[in-house]
């Protein structure tokens, strides 16, 4: 699971969930792979990335800390968009869990593929 | 790239072998995924975007869309059979930027409060499960900012459309594809048949 996957996602599908976001991140396993760098699709996913949740998440992963603060507005150098890139979508949990912030409920991370899938009852 | 080319490619796509009746899992042929993603990419909705695929199966679409020049891929599955398989199509063809999620579509609206460019996708033809192919378009035009690009069974087009309509999205059929099913399951009678598809492009009439 990917970063940019883990900023999608949330659990209010969930019966009485609120929010459902952001799902807690339990690392067991990570892996990094390469992917071709595009300034301007960074530049596009930006605006809407939660940032808190990215920069909470990347620092889970052990990957944020040359991510700014704040999301960096238009003028951007290369540098930090590489950072952005590189924590965003190329670090994947292979192996945990995604927790659900308000009901606890787990989703379990297995081979890099997030299991969202609910029982009809928690619905 | 050449349509040639791109199906020759897609050939080399591992599909499962015992799909799910109740699912309605037809693999997407590497002619009619390649066909289906050349028209998409001539349409500028593939290079540089983030793509959704629903339903995603081995991966066909979503591989064919990482090899014509989508930034990132988002697959989603309700079964972990075919994502197995699509994780070693994965590993086969050393593609990075596709991402895979287990989940019922059924359930994807509220699930993902980011929309993507563009949806590609082969739903259940709603034969077996009623309903399925406009629930599967329903939830592809909540997730998307600009254009579905969908398979659907012909005989059921005016139906389809719509009913699609009504909910508020625009749909044109691009063109009229044969889709080839093998004996795939024990209810069909002969070995093999023609069922004639369209490859229909969907978009919201009020964009949100």
């Amino acid at each position: 699971m990917k970063l940019l996957t883990h900023n999608m996602l949330t659990s209010k599908a969930i019966k009485g969930v609120q929010t459902g976001f952001p799902l807690n991140i339990v690392v067991k396993k990570t892996k990094t792979v390469e992917t071709e760098f595009s300034s301007e699709f960074i530049q596009r996913m930006l605006p809407k990335l939660d940032w808190p949740a990215f920069l909470k998440a990347a620092q889970t992963l052990g990957v944020g800390s040359q991510l700014p603060d704040s999301p960096p507005t238009e003028t951007t150098d290369e540098t930090v968009l590489r950072s952005i890139h590189h924590a965003l979508v190329e670090v994947e949990v292979i192996e945990g869990e995604l927790i659900c912030p308000e009901t606890e409920r787990k989703f379990p991370i297995s081979n890099g593929i997030p299991n969202m899938l609910l029982n009809e009852d928690e619905i | 790239m050449k349509l040639k080319k791109l199906k020759s490619i897609l050939d080399g796509v591992e599909t499962f072998d015992s799909p799910n009746v109740d699912l309605e899992q037809y693999p997407t042929p590497p002619d009619i995924a390649a066909e289906m993603l050349h028209h998409v990419f001539s349409s500028g909705d593939i290079e540089g975007k983030l793509i959704l695929d629903l339903g995603c199966g081995g991966g066909i679409l979503s591989i064919g869309a990482s090899i014509l020049g989508a930034s990132q891929v988002v697959a989603i599955d309700i079964d972990s059979g075919p994502l197995e398989i699509f994780q070693s199509n994965l590993e086969e063809f050393e593609v990075t930027n596709i991402s895979m999620l287990q989940a019922s579509v059924s359930h994807l609206s509220s699930m993902m409060r980011m929309k993507a460019d563009t949806v590609i996708m082969n739903p259940p033809f709603g034969t077996r499960n009623k309903g399925a192919d406009l629930m599967f378009l329903e939830i592809a035009s909540s997730l998307c900012s600009k254009h579905i690009y969908s398979l659907h069974k012909t005989s059921t087009r005016e139906h389809l459309i719509r009913k699609a309509e009504k909910r508020g999205l625009k749909c044109e059929v691009i063109a009229q594809l044969r889709y080839n099913i093998d004996k795939i399951y024990g209810f069909h009678k002969r070995d093999s048949r023609d069922i004639e598809v369209d490859f229909i492009k969907c978009w919201n009439a009020r964009p949100t």
